[in-house]
C-alpha cells in the first residue's frame, strides 16, 4: 500500500497539539522543514524529545510550539549554547527533563524494544540523579551490585529523515546512523521524509542498509533538501555557516521572529525555502559524489 | 610564519601532545578536535578517532565544525548507532581516552557542565552532559582543557555533570566506575594533574606563566608539585598544521 502523501498532509494528520513528538538526528538528517511545517500550521503544547535538540527545536520553541523539551545535550554542536531555549530555560518559560546522551537513548532504546527499562551503568556523578526522578537505581539480581534505570521513551511520533524510501515507507539511511531506528520502533505513529523515493526493487537489492521497515511507518513524504540546514550524507552539506549564523540571530527575541517571519510563515513549503535559499548556496553546498564499492549479495 | 601564538593555540598543542600513538579517543567538539587531529599529523598517525555521534576510526579532510560533520562518515572504517556507541565501546572499556570541557572544574577534577546556581532556577542554564557523564565514568583516562580562569576553576562545583575524583580518589574508586578520571587539565598557564588523594595540583607552567598566575587564577589554595616543569613552546610545525591544514579560518584562534 503506497503511504506517499505531502508534508503538511502528513504534519496535520499525524500530528497533535500536545504530542510527544522526536524529530530525530544526531547532527545529520535533521529534518527542519518537518519542523517548520509543524510552526506552520501552529501545533501547540508539544514535548519536543531528542537527545540533541539542535536549532530546529530553538525556532519551535521561538514560534511558541513548545511545552516541554526532553533532552541530553542542548547546544549548537561546536558553536555554542541553543539560546532561545536557554532564555526560555533560565526564565521558567519551558518545562525540562534532562538526561546524558547515554540515558536519553537508553530510553529509547527500550521503549522501541517494548521493555520497562534497560540496565545502565552507574556514573559517580549522581546530581541528574538527584534533580531527575525518573532515574532509579536497582540491585542487579546476580551479582548484587547497583545499576541504574530509566523508563522507556514512547513518542506520540517520531519523525526520520532518510536518503531514499520507497512509497510502502521502507526507509534506507547511511552516514550517521544516531538513533533514527530507535526513535522510529519507540513511536506509536512515524513519518518518513526522504530525499528521494525509488522503486521497492532498489531498497530490496540493498537490505542491509534499510533501518526501518514498512509496516511501522505511517506516511512516506517526498521532501528533498528536507534537512538543511543540516545534511544529508552524500546529497548536500551541513550549511556551517548557517549554524554560526544562528548564534548571532538567536541573540534576540526579535531577530528570531524574524527569521521565521521569512524563512519560515513566507514561504509555501520547502521548496519554495530551497529556492529561496538561492543558487549561490546550492552550489556551496554540493557534494561530489563518492561512491561505495558494490556489494555481492548473490542470487539464490 | 609567525611564531607568537595564542593561548588556545598553546592548549590545542600542549593537549595533542598528551595522546599516544594507537590510542582510541573519543574526540569532542572545539578544541579537542584540533588537538586530537594535530597529533595524528604529527606524532601519533595511529590514533585512532572515534566520535560519539557513532563515527569509527574517522579520517576527517577538513575541520569538523560538530561532531556529526559529513566529513567524519566518508572514509571512515565504520558508521554505528548512538546506542552502539555507548554501549559497545564506551561502556564495555574499549575508548582509551575522553576529552572532556565544561563552565567549572573544581580542586577534585569534577566537571560541571550543566547550570551555574540553583538547578530548578538557573542563573546560567549550560548545555547539559551530553556525553560527558558517561565519558568521565568509562573512558580509560580522560584529559580537561580550559582557559586558567577562577570563575571556571571554583573550590566545588555547582552541579556534579560528570565525575572526577569526587572528593577524593578513593571515593571515585569505590563508585565501581572503570576510568582512572581526569589525568590532566591543559590551561593557558599551564598544566594541572591529580596527586595521590585526586586533589588538581600543578604540575607544569608555559614559559612566561608563574607560579602566581596560576594561583591567582584557581579558586582554591593550588598546591604546585616539586617536580614542577615547564613545556616546550609550540614548534613552528605543529603552529603550520594548526593554521594552514586544520582551521584555516582561524575559528579556534
Amino acid at each position: 500500500m503506497s503511504k506517499l502523501c505531502t508534508l503538511s498532509d502528513a504534519v496535520s494528520r499525524l500530528i497533535h497539539n500536545g504530542d510527544t513528538v522526536y524529530l530525530a538526528g544526531f547532527t545529520h538528517l535533521i529534518p527542519f522543514a518537518v519542523g517548520h511545517e509543524i510552526i506552520r500550521q501552529g501545533k501547540k503544547n508539544l514535548t519536543l524529545a531528542r537527545a540533541t535538540p539542535d536549532l530546529i527545536y530553538d525556532q519551535m520553541a521561538a514560534a511558541g510550539c513548545a511545552r516541554k523539551i526532553i533532552f541530553s545535550y542542548m547546544g549548537n554542536p561546536g558553536v555554542g549554547s541553543l539560546k532561545v531555549l536557554r532564555r526560555m530555560l533560565e526564565a521558567g518559560q519551558l518545562e525540562w527533563e534532562e538526561y546524558s546522551h547515554f540515558g536519553m537513548i537508553t530510553r529509547l532504546q527500550a521503549g522501541a524494544a517494548g521493555l520497562p527499562f534497560l540496565p545502565m551503568n552507574l556514573t559517580a556523578a549522581p546530581d541528574l540523579e538527584r534533580v531527575n526522578p525518573n532515574y532509579k537505581r536497582l540491585t542487579d539480581p546476580y551479582t548484587g551490585r547497583e545499576v541504574m534505570a530509566l523508563p522507556p521513551l514512547n513518542p506520540d511520533v517520531a519523525v526520520v529523515h532518510v536518503q531514499r524510501a520507497d512509497e510502502h515507507g521502507n526507509a534506507q539511511i547511511w552516514g550517521i546512523l544516531g538513533e533514527q531506528k530507535e526513535a522510529a520502533f519507540a513511536a506509536e505513529r512515524v513519518i518518513v521524509t526522504a530525499e528521494e523515493i525509488v522503486p521497492e526493487e532498489v531498497i530490496r537489492s540493498d537490505p542491509n542498509r534499510t533501518i526501518i521497515p514498512e509496516f511501522i511507518v505511517d506516511a512516506v513524504c517526498h521532501v528533498p533538501y528536507c534537512a538543511h540546514p543540516s545534511y544529508t550524507q552524500g546529497y548536500y552539506d551541513r550549511d556551517n555557516a548557517f549554524y554560526l549564523e544562528w548564534d548571532r540571530i538567536s541573540e534576540s527575541d526579535e531577530a528570531v521572529q524574524d527569521y521565521l517571519k521569512e524563512w519560515v510563515y513566507g514561504v509555501r513549503d520547502r521548496a519554495e525555502y530551497w529556492e529561496k535559499l538561492g543558487e549561490e548556496t546550492h552550489r556551496r553546498l554540493a557534494v561530489s559524489p563518492r561512491y561505495a564499492a558494490p556489494v555481492n549479495y548473490g542470487e539464490y | 610564519m609567525d611564531t607568537a601564538y595564542t593561548s588556545s593555540e598553546l592548549m590545542i598543542i600542549n593537549a595533542a601532545r598528551l595522546l599516544r600513538d594507537g590510542d582510541v579517543v573519543f574526540v569532542g567538539v572545539g578544541i579537542p578536535n584540533l588537538a586530537c587531529n594535530l597529533a595524528r599529523r604529527t606524532h601519533a598517525p595511529n590514533l585512532y578517532m572515534i566520535y560519539e555521534a557513532g563515527v569509527i576510526g574517522a579520517r576527517p579532510n577538513r575541520l569538523p565544525l560538530s561532531i556529526g560533520d559529513p566529513t567524519l562518515v566518508s572514509g571512515a572504517a565504520a558508521v554505528c548507532s548512538m546506542y552502539d556507541i555507548f554501549t559497545l565501546y564506551l561502556q564495555r572499556g574499549n575508548v582509551d581516552v575522553g576529552f572532556l570541557g565544561g563552565a567549572q572544574i573544581d580542586r577534585f577534577g569534577n566537571i560541571n557542565a550543566t547550570v551555574i546556581g540553583d538547578y530548578a532556577h538557573p542563573k546560567v542554564r549550560l548545555p547539559g552532559s551530553g556525553g560527558s557523564m558517561e565519558i568521565a565514568a568509562w573512558a580509560n583516562r580522560c584529559y580537561i582543557m580550559t582557559p586558567h580562569q577562577k570563575r571556571r576553576f571554583p573550590e566545588r562545583v555547582d552541579f556534579h555533570t560528570s565525575a572526577g575524583f569526587l572528593s577524593g580518589k578513593g571515593e571515585r574508586q569505590a563508585s565501581g566506575v572503570r576510568g582512572k578520571g581526569p589525568q590532566a587539565v591543559v590551561t593557558n598557564l599551564g598544566i594541572l594533574e591529580p596527586d595521590e588523594n585526586g586533589e588538581l595540583i600543578l604540575t607544569a607552567l608555559h614559559a612566561g606563566a608563574t607560579v602566581e598566575m596560576a594561583r591567582e587564577n584557581t579558586g582554591w589554595a593550588l598546591k604546585v608539585a616539586p617536580s614542577l616543569r615547564i613545556t616546550e613552546p609550540p614548534t613552528a610545525e605543529e603552529l603550520r598544521i594548526l593554521r594552514e591544514e586544520l582551521d584555516p579560518q582561524g575559528i579556534y584562534r
